[in-house]
């Protein structure tokens, strides 16, 4: 018998509540106690803008009951069919299957437009939340060392969730649907060489073939959300595992994490958030209408509405190709390039590239090895803001080119007008949004440091006796000192000297040297203000003086 | 305690001790760094956890919401059975709705939002709110562990023979196999599709020498006297029908309009020659990315397309104006045969649609 190597015998309880027994039960075969005793007091800390990654969990998971149940009745066909259902405007209408039985979840079954609309506004919630999320990570710098990997992890996510909401929008087979089919069949000719080939692949023959909805439909439902949801267990359990950054305050260090123990706020606090958002949604989806597919009729490819536009996410490249002028030239041996919408098809996946490789890039600056579990005020890292923002607004640029027509109709502008700004704004506006960020968070940290050291401005006017009037600062308490000194200041990188110790000329190549001009941009003199100093602190308070 | 008067001054290392705020050592240590960690502050009790009459209301609170939900539940239960899916209502202020997609929706967000806010003011209000530290570890692991992971690999590859060369040829043909071995897969995506034939069918469209103009409103051929100066007629090749099945492949390529202006204004004249007194036949899809191109502006002459409004002067040749398109609107020639009807003399002599590779 091997009951010596067995652990001491755990009787249940003859008297245990039937939980317990279920619980003993379990761990006999799944370990459960030995999980939960390292997960159940887990500790996360607790900040609104937490909150924006757990938004993208809850879409996601709203998004796979509703598109489950969607599934049920939606007929991923082209195949043509007299529309015989209820709405009446369209019937006797010649359309695909996969048209006619979105009109019927929308008319015929009870509950099926509310599953739609909820289906809708939860994947443009999705996608915002990733890309607020996706913001917060950035620019309190938690993407740095030990979380590169989840940062990639997220940004896949991201993608993946644009692919999916561009087969998802291309599914009803609609008069929009139909043009943003059209869109990717233009912008796949225009691919060199093996464009035509990509075009007959993709769509199984000439456009619109009768192909192309079953193959979104397999990618939407199966492929791309499994691949979401691996991708997304992959990103949670690093998230336990690295352990949730915080920001610095009294008690917060690189050493600890602060917050609330997951059983039973935190899960109270999450699983009541997750019924909120849903609720929420469920309400936007019973009062606001979104797409509604019945208004423009069946997709033909010599129809078109004015004021198409596709979901918003897909707006940034909506803008690159609008941007573009119609470049077209015929090059030595008879072949077309078509740079106008060659150039956005690849300046759309560099600006994204430029975001998810950030983190590389900012490691190899600072050449920092160390761990960072503190979240980072972004005005404490002026260069990297400046960074982020200037993305944001090249976005933004590329966006506001996307709804061109809108603008010119809203605002009485000439679309001419619109065109140029944005090409100009494309290539000027982040330069100058850099800068005036990085000025920004320079004076956001210098009143930091004045504050500190002077303390808080109380608004009470004080007259001296010699009749001179001053403010009252009021000290700052220790916690909030300490807070605002926490943070790290590096110093900035050196070249070195230009002889090693023997009197031997260093080599130092052109890529050290333009790293070490960039990190000095990072922590020179004009990349950060110095935070007070203890020696500076003791002067200031000693003298009790105002100056 | 000095490394935490330096850890300020430099680059804070990570390491530095964490200060846990007990009484003795803090006024000392503040002389020394005024900066120093003061420690998790105190925790401040809440009105909940003083006064148990406020904590009562907190519980009657919660309570209600989870009933409100349950009614809310039954109300959509309610609203399922017994209002019609057709009906049509004015419910202000969002204006006529169904008034069973609303009632649903309403009924199930109201369901779900007070779960939600019953859970969390039950945890925000009577859930101690005591904050905890946990000490974080390094991810990175211990010199030992490494050197016994470092061990326990080279013995594998050494018991394998891959570690010392001594079984190249084993590791380079298994190294070729599982490279060669996913070509198959590959191989067989050859089939999504027929070959482009070198863009042969986005070339050729159902215009042929005769084919007759049908206009798309009234189904019927057109003649030129249809066609007053001015208007724009948007028209298909006669033959196509909307029960064929290749008719979406046919139309976006064939798909085309009709304009007629004064001769005089037409400013090209292989474009006045292609057309039949002044009415020109034009390919109606946008060589841009495709979309149909076809608001038409009288005075102008212009073609405007809705997707990314490159404009088209149809008075030159359909030249672009503005806008992405890279080239022209191709122009179908058109004449007028025996019988008094439009027709083209032949199919579009450059392909119609967004260019591709082997357009020349
Ligand atoms: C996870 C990210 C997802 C996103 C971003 C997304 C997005 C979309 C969008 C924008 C539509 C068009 C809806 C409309 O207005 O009618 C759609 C339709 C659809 N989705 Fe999803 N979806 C996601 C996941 C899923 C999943 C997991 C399923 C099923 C298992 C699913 C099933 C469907 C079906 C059947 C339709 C077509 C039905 C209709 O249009 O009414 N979706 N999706
Ligand atoms: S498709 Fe006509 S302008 Fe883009």
């Amino acid at each position: 018998m091997s009951t010596t190597t067995n652990p001491p015998k755990r009787e249940t309880r003859s008297g245990a509540p039937a939980g317990e027994k279920v619980a003993d039960w379990a761990d006999g075969r799944l370990g459960v106690y030995t999980v939960a005793k390292s997960n159940m007091r887990k500790i996360f800390p607790d900040h609104w803008s937490f909150l924006l990654g757990e938004i993208c969990l809850y879409a996601f998971v709203i998004l796979l009951l509703t598109g489950v149940y969607l599934t049920l009745f939606f007929v991923p066909s082209m195949a043509e069919i007299e529309y015989e259902g209820s709405y009446i405007p369209m019937q006797g209408v010649l359309m695909s299957e996969a048209y006619a039985s979105t009109l019927n979840i929308s008319f015929d079954v009870r509950g099926g437009l509310l599953m739609r609309e909820i289906h809708h506004w939860s994947a443009l919630l999705f996608v915002v939340g990733i890309f607020f999320h996706m913001m917060r990570v950035f620019f309190t710098g938690a993407f740095r060392k030990p979380r590169e990997i989840n940062w990639l992890f997220g940004f896949a996510l991201l993608v993946l969730a644009i692919l999916t909401g561009l087969t998802g929008y291309s599914l009803p087979d609609d008069l929009l649907s139909g043009v943003g089919i059209r869109f990717m069949e233009g912008a796949i000719l225009s691919v060199p060489v093996v464009g035509t080939w990509l075009q007959m692949l993709v769509f199984g023959g000439e456009f619109p073939g009768s192909l192309i909805i079953p193959r979104f439909f397999v990618a939407h439902v199966l492929l791309l959300p499994g691949l979401m949801l691996g991708l997304l267990v992959a990103h949670l359990l690093l998230v336990v595992y690295h352990k949730h950054t915080h920001f610095a305050g009294p008690g917060r260090t690189n050493d600890n994490v602060v917050g609330m123990p997951l059983f039973p706020v935190y899960m109270a606090k999450a699983g009541g958030f997750f019924f909120l958002v849903f609720g929420v949604i469920a309400m936007i989806a019973a009062t606001t209408s979104i797409n509604p597919v019945w208004v423009l009729g069946p997709y033909r490819p010599d129809q078109i509405s004015t004021n198409a536009q596709p979901d918003w996410y897909l707006g940034f490249s909506e803008g690159l190709v609008r941007m573009m002028p119609g470049w077209e030239m015929v090059i030595p041996g008879g072949y077309t390039l078509n740079l106008g919408l060659l150039v956005p098809l690849i300046v759309f996946p560099l600006v994204f590239a430029v975001i998810a490789l950030y983190p590389f890039f900012e490691g190899w600056v600072t050449k920092d090895k160390r761990e960072h579990h503190i979240a980072e005020r972004p005005r404490n890292a002026p260069t990297r803001t400046a960074v982020g923002v200037a993305w944001l607004s090249w976005y933004f640029v590329a966006l506001v080119a996307g709804g061109n027509d809108i603008w010119a109709i809203h605002f009485d502008l000439s679309i001419n007008a619109i065109t140029w700004w944005t090409r100009i704004s494309f290539f000027v506006l982040p330069v100058i949004v850099f800068i005036i960020t990085r000025r920004i968070c320079l004076g956001l940290q210098r009143r930091d440091r004045e504050k500190v050291l002077h303390g808080r401005e109380t608004g009470i006017i004080k007259r001296l006796p010699h009749g001179e009037f001053i403010e009252v600062h009021e000290p700052l308490s220790a916690e909030k000192r300490y807070a605002l000194t926490a943070h790290d200041q590096p110093r900035p990188a050196e070249l070195g000297p230009s002889v090693d110790e023997n009197g031997v000329p260093r080599k130092v190549g052109p890529l050290e040297r333009l790293r070490v001009r960039i990190n000095r941009g990072y922590y020179g003199p004009s990349g950060q203000i110095p935070k007070p100093t203890a020696e500076e602190y003791r002067e200031i308070t000693s003298g009790h003086g105002h100056h | 305690m000095s490394s935490q008067i330096e850890s300020h001054d430099d680059v804070n290392d990570g390491k530095t001790p964490v200060r846990t705020g007990d009484a003795d050592g803090l006024p000392e240590t503040r002389e020394h760094d005024p900066f120093a960690d003061p420690g998790l502050p105190a925790h401040k009790p809440r009105i909940q956890d003083l006064d148990e009459r406020a904590a009562k209301r907190s519980e009657r609170v919660v309570t209600l919401l989870f009933t409100v939900s349950m009614l809310a539940t039954v109300g959509f239960i309610l609203s399922y059975a017994l209002i019609p899916i057709d009906a049509i209502t004015y419910i202000w202020p969002f204006g006529n709705v169904s008034p069973l997609n609303f009632s649903l929706g309403m009924t199930l967000g109201l369901a779900l939002f007070c779960i939600g806010a019953g859970a969390v003011h039950w945890s925000r209000t009577l859930m101690s709110d005591e904050e905890s530290a946990q000490e974080r570890h390094p991810i990175e692991a211990t010199p030992a562990v490494k050197a016994a992971v470092m061990e326990d690999f080279r013995k594998g590859t050494e018991e394998s023979g891959i570690g010392f060369g001594r079984r190249k040829m084993i590791r380079n043909s298994m190294f070729g196999a599982l490279a060669l071995v996913p070509l198959s897969g590959i191989v067989l995506l050859r089939d999504l599709g027929p070959s482009p034939e070198g863009g042969a069918p986005l070339r050729r469209t159902m215009w042929e020498e005769g084919t007759l103009i049908i206009n798309e409103n009234t189904g019927q051929p057109l003649r030129p006297e249809d066609m007053v100066v001015g208007s724009l007629v948007q028209a298909m090749p006669e033959g196509l029908d909307l029960h064929d099945h290749h008719f979406h492949e046919e139309i976006a390529k064939a798909a085309v309009m009709l304009v007629r202006l004064e001769p005089e204004d037409i400013k090209d004249q292989q474009s006045a020659d292609w057309g039949h007194e002044g009415i020109l036949c034009y390919s109606k899809i946008c060589t841009h990315i495709g979309c149909p191109a076809t608001l038409y502006e009288q005075q102008t002459h212009h073609a405007l397309c809705p997707c990314h409004q490159s404009t088209f002067d149809l008075s030159d040749g359909a030249r672009v104006l503005f806008g992405p398109a890279g080239h022209a609107l191709p122009q179908l020639r058109i004449t007028v045969n025996e019988d008094g009807y439009l027709a083209a003399m032949g199919d579009f002599e450059e392909p119609p649609g967004p260019s591709f590779w082997e357009r020349g």
